[in-house]
């Protein structure tokens, strides 16, 4: 018996595929994509500003809330944040990267890969207390600053505008610091698989034909890295664009989509609002998805 | 390989891992700091208090237990629909392949607050009231996407030919699950069900949207960072959290090695 079965089943793969298929498929395509449709027909309803109540009637009307002055700079604030963060994580990240693919032996590749992984899955909400404890006022910061007699330095970084605040832990800055941190390992990994896959001989034959080391890193290198560094750019701009949890812990009160998203959905019970507050992000990655994967960035993964 | 590295470079990748693992570090010496009420740095003075201290916690026990059934729970779903998901992926070329491949990939690019507004608004439409179960649907669907990354890329690297010998043998289909297909894909499957259970361990974004009332070992972590009461003791929880996800990620690292050397 067990053998016709599996005779049967292997004379109709079309049959095995829909066995396969059906249970992920409908758990990803119905809870999933289902609520990610829900979510986004919800932002064309709207709340009635009398009542409290949402209006199940397709409109624009969140829309044009969600453009107010106001709510754009929200928006801008979030979209700079995670551009700056992006930016900030490859700029960390390259050089360790290429250390692991061009120098490191097998031992310090082992170690390196490690110490990147490390932080990648461990806690991320510890690691952002970490910096409200290292950046607070009284932290380690501060006590090092004022021990190599730079508190003034610090002092006007922070009385700088927009980057500034009170302390590092309650401004821009420390908001920034702490994302640079939380993502960093997001980008170093798929940026040092980019790099182990130029072939040795692009570089010798550059070098064959007299370009100077700079030349070849900026004409074969780089633009061969170029994947990679777009696909840790999807994992940095795509997480700087949905949270609240490092703004909330380290941020000044300007608020970030993820915390308007959160505040509007609860409390305000503007679900539409919120909803198309997280449409902007979801926009934001379709765009980007499409370039990272003209960049090649999907095989970088 | 070729050469040393030039000193500059060496310094930027010393910086760089220094700034990686530092805090961790500094977060270490403040669980010894009789310094309860802000983050003095120096510690005006080292205790052993905080341990014990932090033991006697019934919310810490409480939101751990919670989220320790909730990683099981999704991680045991993630890994029967990942692999079933891999499985077909491999085998076949078959219409709406690459959309699936999207799918996967867009359930981790998209940021999770989008999945976490989208399940939650989708449960109260449904009025589905929150609690555990709903926190296990909202972990599972990430958790699928790193177990189906870990099975295909292990069964990119198994000979399909074996099964067809097996079958060529006479084994049956089940057979063939049972003593060919699945130990080639167990230490996978470990690994993907243990970086499954890591992240759902971790995970506060998807999670605030769906606990309803109820407190993760995250969410608590995330009232101590906003709200912060007896600093100490969250600073004992949390290295005691990194060192115990350490230890799972240290094994999957193990057991994937040639996965992705290959």
């Amino acid at each position: 018996m067990p053998f016709r079965v599996s005779t049967a089943l292997h004379r109709r793969p079309g049959l095995v595929l829909a066995l396969l298929l059906a249970p992920p498929l409908a758990w990803m395509g119905v809870v999933y994509l289902g609520s990610l449709l829900a979510l986004v027909a919800q932002s064309f309803f709207h709340l009635d500003d009398f009542s409290g109540v949402v209006v199940r009637r397709l409109t624009l009307a969140t829309y044009r809330d969600l453009f107010t002055p106001a709510h754009g700079d929200i928006v801008r604030r979030t979209a700079v944040m995670a551009a700056a963060v992006t930016l900030a994580d490859a700029v960390l990240a390259f050089p360790l990267a290429y250390y692991l693919a061009r120098y490191a032996g097998p031992r310090m590749r082992a170690a390196l890969t490690l110490a990147v992984l490390m932080p990648l899955w461990s806690s991320y909400l510890v690691r952002v207390y970490f910096w409200k404890l290292i950046l607070a006022k009284e932290g380690v910061v501060s006590w090092a600053f004022a021990r190599m007699g730079l508190t003034p330095v610090l002092d006007g970084v922070l009385s700088l505008p927009v980057i500034g605040g009170p302390s590092l832990s309650v401004s821009s800055l420390g908001t920034f610091i702490a994302f640079v941190y939380v993502w960093l390992p997001y980008m170093v990994l798929p940026v040092a698989a980019a790099l182990e896959r130029v072939p040795r001989s692009c570089l010798e034959a550059s070098a064959d034909l007299g370009a100077r080391p700079a030349q070849t890193f900026r004409n074969v290198t780089l633009p061969l890295a170029l994947p990679g560094l777009a696909a840790g750019a999807i994992f940095t701009f795509s997480l700087t664009l949905g949270d609240f949890v490092v703004p909330g812990a380290l941020g000044n009160s300007s608020l970030f989509i993820g915390q308007a998203v959160l505040a509007y959905q609860g409390t305000a019970g503007n679900v539409p609002l919120a909803a198309a507050f997280t449409v902007v992000p979801m926009a934001l990655m379709a765009v980007f998805l499409v370039v990272a994967r003209r960049l090649g960035a999907f095989e970088a993964l | 390989m070729i050469g040393r590295a030039p000193l500059a470079l060496r310094l930027a990748v010393a910086g760089v891992v220094l700034f990686l693992h530092a805090p961790f570090v500094i977060i270490l010496l403040y669980c010894f700091t009789t310094e309860d009420a802000s983050f003095r740095f120096p510690p005006p003075a080292l205790t052993l208090d905080w341990f014990p201290v932090a033991w006697a916690r019934e919310d810490v026990w409480a939101a751990l237990g919670l989220s320790l059934r909730v990683a099981a729970a999704a991680t045991g779903m993630a890994l029967v629909l990942g692999t079933l998901a891999a499985a077909a992926v491999h085998r076949s070329r078959f219409f709406g392949r690459e959309a699936i491949s999207l799918l996967f990939i867009l359930a981790i690019a998209l940021p999770g607050i989008v999945t976490g507004i989208a399940l939650r608004s989708a449960l109260s439409l449904m009025e589905v009231p929150f609690g555990f179960w709903t926190i296990v649907v909202g972990h599972a669907t990430f958790c699928v996407v790193v177990v189906y990354n870990n099975v295909l890329a292990r069964y990119r690297r198994t000979s399909r030919s074996l099964v067809e010998a097996s079958m060529d043998l006479g084994a049956s289909g089940v057979e063939t699950f049972r003593y060919v297909v699945l130990p080639s894909l167990a230490s996978a499957l470990l690994a993907g069900g243990m970086l499954a259970f890591a992240l759902s361990f971790d995970e506060i974004i998807v999670t605030t949207f769906t606990a309803g009332q109820q407190q993760t070992l995250p969410v608590w972590i995330f009232a101590q960072l906003t709200r912060p009461r007896q600093r100490p003791v969250t600073n004992v929880v949390a290295v005691f959290v990194v060192l115990a996800t350490a230890v799972p990620i240290l094994l999957a690292h193990r057991l994937t090695r040639d996965d992705s050397a290959s």
